[in-house]
């Protein structure tokens, strides 16, 4: 059996990019172990490299140096054991929200299941995701927190190993942000995937995380500290507002970005 | 179900996804919002005001160029006045498909001569320059191997080539759609190219994500995200094309709204010629539109 500890492997990753001017060292050094089920937070200032190594992890780029092993094998490309969710959604908007679905369905069932089998994949996704009343709406017809919801529901449809989330719910309002961070919860507790999550919300990352991975500013990111949040589960959000473990590791991160890293004037 | 509610029935994109879904209740409920307008008699219900805002300034346009065209014509001389043009044109328009000879032959024929030429022409190079286009889109190599090439041959005036299509085709009808071939291609690869090639990085993200087949991307992503950009490149070749077409049958002769207007010149009948004019403006016109409202049908809303 392969050590479910090190499901996601990430050893002395290097990323540079080459700009016009002189290449750009985004991220150094990056050694992260991501367990089997674990849900994993990367948090930072904007610009210290935390969609960079969202997208190593999803195989989006390479590496300029370094290794990336997900479930014992290279990550060398994108696959559908790895679903992304995007920042802005990226749902195609000359597809409805059941074609969107269905795309993703499609190439990993495609083979295996009946067309009337993907079909209920499909609906059963976007069920999950509360998304039933719009299934044959195009996304210009639907709010920014549904479209989002069935982003989520695309890369649920894939049953992924690992979901990768990138600031998946940055541009919500604070009220929808909160409502789909529970339901995030939810699904992925019952679905018992592995989740890496990128955010710059303290507060969505001690709630949801299991371990919340705190970057320092770029160029040349690192993983500066991790902060583990042990909080049991299922966890909600009312009661953990004045819990003395919740403030910890909430005052840890904090500390963290604010007086350690404080982000550089002439950055912001 | 519900949701439908939210939206007006008016909005046709809202009406089109709602259809399948449709219960019994569903249509008095969305008839609900509707105020009762469609009971006030008709007069109430048409803005007066609107409708004259609308009509009354083009009439007006037109009117004003006619009238300074009267006036210009009014002492006499070789112009013909506005009087003589219509007149003459009831005359071209009562019969406009008639056939004495191969070179007299009615309106009707010349205009459908020359969008046969129109479509010919325009059809191959949509044929070759579409697929050419996502090439170079999608290919940066090719990209650079064809940018100088098209750079240096698109602002050559189509008629340049005439005398090649002659030379290889030998024979006139052949040229000309050749002609419109040429002027007609280059809008549509420098589009294509610039709509593959503008294709959002979040798209093709998605598409390597779900891990999609290369015909999946092509026709689920690229084609989609490619098509007004397409639509554009379409657009401004068959603007070319009508705009080409009569300088190169003013050249090649035989049947076509252009040779038309060069025979009417040596016929030195001139009201025809101002026919010809707002003929050609017209249609032109009308393939404008057309094509809008096909590349309406295919817009997109991000």
């Amino acid at each position: 059996m392969r050590d479910d500890s090190e499901f996601i492997l990430v050893q002395g990753a290097e990323m540079v990019f080459k700009t016009r001017r002189a290449p750009f060292h985004a991220l150094r050094e990056i050694d992260l172990k991501v367990a089997k089920g674990e849900f994993v937070t990367l948090i930072g200032h904007s610009g210290c490299g935390k969609s960079t190594l969202l997208n190593l992890v999803a195989g989006l780029t390479r590496p300029t140096s370094g290794a990336l092993i997900c479930d014992g094998r290279e990550i060398a490309a994108p696959g559908p054991e790895r679903a992304v969710v995007f920042q802005n959604h990226s749902l195609l908007p000359w597809l409805t929200c059941f074609e969107n679905v269905h795309l993703a369905v499609e190439r990993v069932f495609g083979a295996t299941e009946s067309p009337a089998q993907l079909k209920q994949r499909v609906l059963d996704t976007l069920a999950l995701v509360g998304m039933s009343h719009a299934v044959h709406k195009r996304p210009h017809e639907i709010s920014g927190g549904m479209k989002q919801r069935v982003g989520i529901a695309r890369a649920l449809a894939m049953e992924p190993k690992v979901l990768l989330l990138d600031e998946p719910f940055g541009a919500l309002d604070a009220l929808t942000r909160a409502h789909l961070q529970d339901e995030l919860l939810k699904i992925v507790e019952r679905m018992q995937c592995t989740v890496v999550m990128v955010t710059h919300d303290v507060d969505e990352a001690v709630l949801l995380s299991d371990r919340i991975v705190m970057m320092t500013n770029g160029p040349a990111a690192t993983i500066g500290d991790i902060v583990p949040v042990t909080l049991p589960r299922p966890r909600d959000r009312v009661a953990l507002a004045d819990d003395a473990q919740y403030m910890h590791c909430r005052k840890a991160v904090l500390d963290f970005l604010y007086t350690r890293h404080s982000r550089p004037l002439a950055a912001a | 179900m519900v949701s439908a509610v939210f939206h007006t029935p008016f909005d046709p994109e809202t009406r089109r996804a709602v259809t399948p879904l449709a219960t019994p209740e569903a249509p008095v409920k969305v008839a609900a919002p509707q105020p009762a307008v469609p009971r006030r008699p008709w007069r109430e219900r048409i803005d007066g005001r609107a409708i004259a805002l609308a009509v009354l300034p083009p009439i007006a346009g037109i009117a004003l160029l006619i009238g300074i065209w009267a006036l210009c014509t009014i002492k006499g001389g070789a112009f013909p006045t506005p009087g003589a043009t219509w007149d003459s044109a009831r005359e071209l328009f009562a019969d406009p498909f008639y056939r004495k000879t191969p070179n007299d032959q009615g309106i009707g024929w010349n205009i459908l001569a020359s969008l046969g030429r129109v479509g010919v022409g325009f059809g191959l190079a949509a044929l070759v320059g579409i697929p050419l286009g996502f090439l170079i889109g999608r290919f940066p190599l090719l990209d650079r191997m064809a940018s100088p090439l098209i750079s240096l041959l698109r602002p050559v005036s189509p008629l340049a080539w005439l005398p090649i299509g002659l030379l290889v085709l030998k024979s006139a009808n052949p040229a000309a759609i050749w002609t419109i071939f040429i002027c007609s291609i280059w809008p549509m690869v420098v589009n294509t190219a610039i709509g593959v090639q503008r294709v959002p990085q979040d798209y093709l993200n998605v598409a390597r994500v779900l891990n999609l087949s290369e015909w999946k991307v092509i026709t689920r992503i690229l084609f989609p995200a490619v098509l007004p950009y397409l639509l554009t490149g379409v657009r401004l070749s068959v603007g070319t094309t009508w705009l080409v077409i009569v300088a190169a049958e003013m050249l090649t002769g035989g049947v076509g709204i252009g040779f038309w207007v060069w025979d009417e010149w040596n016929n030195l009948n001139v009201p025809h010629i101002l026919i010809a004019i707002f003929v050609i403006g017209i249609v032109g016109l009308l393939l404008e539109q057309a094509l809008m409202a096909v590349a309406r049908r295919f817009s997109f809303d991000e």
